[in-house]
């Protein structure tokens, strides 16, 4: 018990980090690094729904990018048709959440798991990436808005509630962004330290065990499935804010692989190291983007495959396993974690070849 | 609170803004700041590494020659990995935080309408170097490319007239394919043919078997190609597998701008007609310097040189026209001195902007393949960017920002 | 009837060519549980190497049948020799290695060759008529070599003493290493074998698609999920995945068009793996290879 509330203390001092840095963030960075903060937190917040469903629910749902994009066109079509951003919002969230109640039915009472999840996920968003993609003609359109096709459309900015006129200023958006990337964080946090969550946890664990401790595991798949499909929707809708435009590249394979590496480079079992991962890698990428010396897939490859040789368990659960190590004498608490790290936690059995 | 909170925010934020753009005007001896934010990596980048390299040689020359104003020009180039997102990254970057002069940016539609608001409202000069479906009506935003009825009209009639009357249309189902379909229905149409079929492909088809097949089918007496892309490549190898191309030819506005023609071989190539506004092969004196100085530079890694890669050199002698003639680098002061009439006799012929809709007049070529080159078989001088003349006049109303054909043609009036 | 004759050897192409661009991630999943992501740019590299080969006058069977596979699978053996084997035991760890390795690929070839690379190979073999309606006589071909190469897998894996071994540390690695196998050298051996088949499917298909750096993300998603669609049996579930989802993305292409026929494709695999859940040899020819 001790050791749950203190995860939960652990999130609101990461939390606290992340108000301080916004508050002091127009002191610290460039007005143009501000601005274009607003898409990066959109695709944190992505990182930040796999780091839920897959680290603490076991779910390895290689298709998330689904409920991102739906949440990104949901809201980009509902804020033209309603003229304003506010109820856009609830309206994109909603449509995500519902999709994967629709999906997660479909697939967790279907007992679909492992490997097969993942790819049923992800060949739905690449359905989504197919079909958003044959809607170029004027003749594709829902109300006012524009599907666009390959070109996609264009996103709203956010306005004040309840005054479409008012529209908020990129620098303002960044505070916005931030703010429901915070509360977010700190959602997480808390519903993983609920009985909820730690159900959610002991079938991540061993889901026959919990299944015969009386709990329907299918229930509470698709219930932390659903509420990690919101939380990417809300990604999706910064991103696109941010970005100023949504394009069928939100449901791409690239775009879906990507948010799973966000999740192993920072770490599975961790909220805040995907989060930071996602930050990380858009950061590298872009300042590679700005250099003429040497081709940017080539470096960033380098860069991947030297990341999984030598930070195996990803960043935070590196270095809280350095914390750990140091604290000498509780060589137990150690040992425990580091054995509570070792397991499993993705859909696909690593047992197989532990020998080889 | 939270009220409050915002406009102590909104103050300092405004400030932050204001302050550089000061700045930026008691610096006469600092370098020129041009930004070149071009795909060099990712599925664009066979669009996007000719036109940096051109735009790269662009900049040298002008410095070689002493700058502009007796001032250096500082290039600087981004990579937005044919992401989106990078896209308006780095323009936010370039215009906020490089504050440069000029910017030359974007390929795909998608980029452009990505950065162009952004560039407007932090008033930073943007030039958009590629041939696209026109319909942008941006006093900010200088669209030098070719648009589909300078080429369309001029390409579907010698086609017919050489070929038949019997077209199957074949596009990449994205808005410049949809639109130039229109384009080209609307020219087979005004020549007394019949257009027997218009098919869209989304940009990642590789087995074109099914539509071989229905054009088998169809029998028409020539296919009117816009497919883009990589993937699209296969297309033609697949038609001349099927020994399609010695019986139905093909014309194309958007073949050999991804350097397609060096991509099949020489037989399954031969004989396809292409209409651009530049082909590497233009005899003239000026274009055949281009080209050996381009190769001289490069040597042999020399990528082929297409109408992106020329205008894109052309666009940056474009805008330095502008900025001679304004005496300054100032934003409106090259707008307005760009919109005079002034020109550039490039390798291509002359460009020149038209006041009413920022776009490019400019020369119109057809060309035949033949053994991996091609050989220019007509030349139409001075052509008009007639379509986005149909819905866009900046003289009326100098003011606008928007791209008219994003929702299609006939949401823009143009009933075709 | 002419156009229904051939429409049916355009349909038994579609899944040929899907069945050959799997059949390497396949051999590598199936065996290894190794989530390839840089399948893709192994078949690009095979591709690669049959451009540049023909480019410098090697004679086009020799770069298609030969050094593809060769060139292909010899970087197969170094990339598990170096990267992939540090991973065993941590085969989710494999999909952020295996993506560096596709833009590490896509980034290198690019530097080498440039964005596009000229060629002047074409399909070999010329024109087959049916009636009124031409095919390509290549495609024709690819066809019979992907029929070839099945049953040249299923002969290597059923009576070969490697086959035998390989198989039998699919199964059981602990008992296969307490036998006295390598398993480390079996891993090796079967990343290269898959790679190689991957060069070959490649190269073979240069002709057809010609090569780019980045063509490879055209493929790996199709790939991938036709393998998984397969289930755990690498030859029995690549033939009937590949002729099922072949076969509706075929027709529904000639019927509707491209995209639809794509997202039928998709469509029919999600429904199948609803009703089948490990995939279609989880279910049926449970036994075969």
């Amino acid at each position: 018990m001790n050791g749950m509330f203190g995860q939960f203390r652990g999130t609101l001092f990461a939390a606290l980090l992340a108000l301080i840095f916004t508050i002091a963030a127009p002191s610290i960075l460039e007005f143009f690094t501000i601005i274009t903060l607003t898409q990066v937190i959109g695709l944190s917040i992505l990182a930040l729904s796999l780091a839920l469903i897959w680290g603490y629910g076991g779910i390895l749902c290689f298709g998330q990018t689904a409920f991102f994009g739906l949440g990104a066109y949901s809201y980009a079509i509902a804020a033209v048709n309603i003229g304003g951003s506010t109820g856009a919002m609830f309206i994109a969230v909603a449509v995500a959440a519902a999709f994967a109640a629709v999906l997660g039915y479909f697939a967790f009472y279907g007992k679909i798991s492992d490997v097969y999840l993942a790819v049923i996920t992800l060949t739905v968003s690449l359905i989504m990436y197919s079909l958003i993609r044959r809607t170029s003609g004027p003749e594709y359109k829902i109300g006012d808005a524009l599907l666009g096709g390959f070109n996609g459309t264009g996103a709203p900015p956010l306005n004040v509630p309840g005054n479409a006129g008012a529209v908020l200023f990129p620098e303002h958006t960044f505070y916005v962004a931030m703010v429901a990337l915070i509360l977010l964080y700190v959602f997480c946090g808390w519903l993983v330290n609920t009985h909820f969550g730690r159900v959610c946890v002991s079938i991540r664990e061993n889901e026959i065990r919990a299944e015969l401790l009386g709990y329907d595991t299918r229930a509470y798949k698709l219930g932390i499935f659903t509420v990690g499909a919101a939380v990417a929707a809300i990604g999706g809708i910064f991103f696109c804010i941010g970005v100023t435009r949504v394009t069928p590249d939100v449901f791409s394979l690239g775009q879906a692989s990507l948010t799973i590496i966000w999740v192993i480079v920072g770490g599975r079992g961790t909220l805040a190291g995907p989060v930071l991962a996602a930050f990380g890698l858009y950061y590298l990428t872009a300042s590679l983007g700005t250099q003429q010396v040497v081709n940017t897939s080539l470096v960033l490859g380098i860069i991947l495959i030297a990341f999984v040789l030598l930070a195996p368990r990803g960043v935070v659960p590196g270095i809280e396993k350095l914390a750990t190590a140091r604290r000498a004498g509780r060589r137990n608490r150690a040992k425990e974690r580091r054995m509570r790290l070792r397991k499993p936690r993705g859909g696909i059995s690593e047992d197989r070849h532990e020998t080889g | 609170m939270t009220i409050n909170r915002r406009k102590f925010l909104a103050a300092g934020a405004t400030a932050a803004l204001a302050a550089p753009f000061y700045a930026r005007l008691g610096l006469a001896d600092d370098p020129i700041k041009f930004v070149s934010i071009l795909d060099q990596t990712g599925g664009l980048d066979i669009y996007g590494r000719p036109m940096v390299e051109t735009t790269k040689m662009a900049i040298d020359e002008m410095n070689a020659a002493g700058g502009l104003l007796g001032r250096q020009i500082d290039l600087k180039v981004y990579d937005p990995q044919s992401s989106i997102q990078f896209y308006t990254q780095y323009a936010t970057q370039a215009a906020a935080g490089d504050r440069a002069d000029t910017v030359h940016a974007g390929i795909t539609s998608a980029s452009r309408e990505a950065i162009r608001p952004t560039l407007f409202r932090y008033e930073t000069l943007y030039f958009y170097n590629v041939q696209y479906e026109g319909g942008v009506c941006d006093i900010n935003n200088f669209c030098t490319g070719s648009t589909p009825a300078q080429t369309v009209e001029k390409l579907v009639p010698y086609c017919m007239g050489k070929w038949g009357k019997k077209v199957y249309i074949i596009a990449a189902d994205y808005n410049y394919g949809q639109i130039t379909a229109q384009w080209v229905q609307k020219y087979v149409r005004d020549n007394g043919g019949e257009a027997v079929e218009t098919e869209f492909f989304p940009l990642d088809v590789t087995n074109f078997g099914p539509t071989i097949k229905k054009i088998q089918a169809a029998r028409p007496d020539m296919v009117m190609s816009a497919l883009v892309g990589g993937a699209h490549v296969s297309f033609y190898r697949q038609y001349a597998a099927a020994g399609m191309n010695a019986s139905v030819p093909i014309a194309s506005t958007t073949f050999g701008v991804g350097n397609e023609h060096r991509l099949i071989s020489a037989e399954e190539g031969n004989g396809i007609i292409c209409a651009y506004s530049y082909f590497e092969e233009i005899p003239s004196e000026a274009n055949m310097s281009f080209v050996k100085r381009f190769k001289d530079r490069l040597g042999d890694d020399a990528p082929g040189l297409n109408e992106l890669a020329a205008r894109s050199y052309e666009g940056a002698y474009l805008w330095a026209e502008g900025v001679k003639a304004a005496g300054s680098v100032d934003r409106m002061q090259v707008i307005d001195a760009l919109r005079t009439g002034i020109g550039y006799d490039g390798p291509s012929g002359r460009v020149q902007i038209e006041p009413k809709t920022n776009h490019a007049v400019q020369n119109v070529y057809l060309a035949e393949l033949q053994n991996q080159s091609f050989n220019i078989i007509e030349t139409y001088e001075n052509q008009p960017p007639s379509d986005t003349l149909l819905v866009c006049d900046l003289v009326a109303d100098p003011t606008q920002s928007t791209f008219k054909f994003e929702n299609g043609l006939k949401a823009a009036g143009i009933d075709i | 009837m002419d156009l229904t004759l051939s429409l049916i050897l355009q349909i038994f192409y579609v899944i040929a060519n899907l069945a050959l661009i799997s059949l390497g991630l396949a051999i590598i999943f199936g065996m290894m549980r190794v989530i390839n992501l840089a399948h893709g740019e192994f078949l690009m590299l095979g591709g690669y190497t049959v451009v540049v080969a023909t480019n410098n006058g090697v004679n086009l069977w020799f770069a298609m049948l030969v050094l593809a596979p060769v060139v292909v699978g010899a970087i197969g053996v170094v990339v598990e020799r170096l990267l992939i084997r540090w991973l065993y035991g941590r085969m989710i760890d494999t999909l952020l290695a295996t993506w560096g390795l596709s833009l590490f690929f896509i980034g290198i070839i690019t530097t080498i060759f440039g964005a596009s690379t000229s060629t002047t190979i074409s399909p070999p073999l010329g024109v087959v008529s049916i009636g009124e309606y031409t095919s390509s006589g290549y495609e024709m071909l690819l066809i019979g070599i992907t029929a070839g190469l099945l049953v040249a897998v299923y002969l290597v894996l059923k009576y070969t003493a490697l086959g035998l071994v390989a198989r039998g540390t699919m199964q059981n690695p602990d008992m296969a290493a307490a036998l006295g196998v390598s398993t480390s050298r079996i891993y090796m051996i079967t990343f290269g074998l898959g790679a190689a088949i991957s060069g070959f499917a490649g190269g073979l298909l240069a002709p057809v698609t010609g090569v780019l750096p980045t063509i490879g993300a055209i493929y790996i998603a199709k790939a991938f999920i036709t393998v998984i669609s397969g289930g755990a049996s690498i030859l029995a579930g690549t033939a009937s995945a590949s002729i099922l989802l072949g076969g509706i993305n075929g027709v529904v292409t000639f019927l509707t068009g491209p995209t639809l026929g794509e997202v039928a494709l998709l469509a029919a695999a999600i429904i199948l793996l609803r009703f089948m859940p490990t995939g279609i040899t989880g279910r049926l020819f449970r036994k075969s290879q």
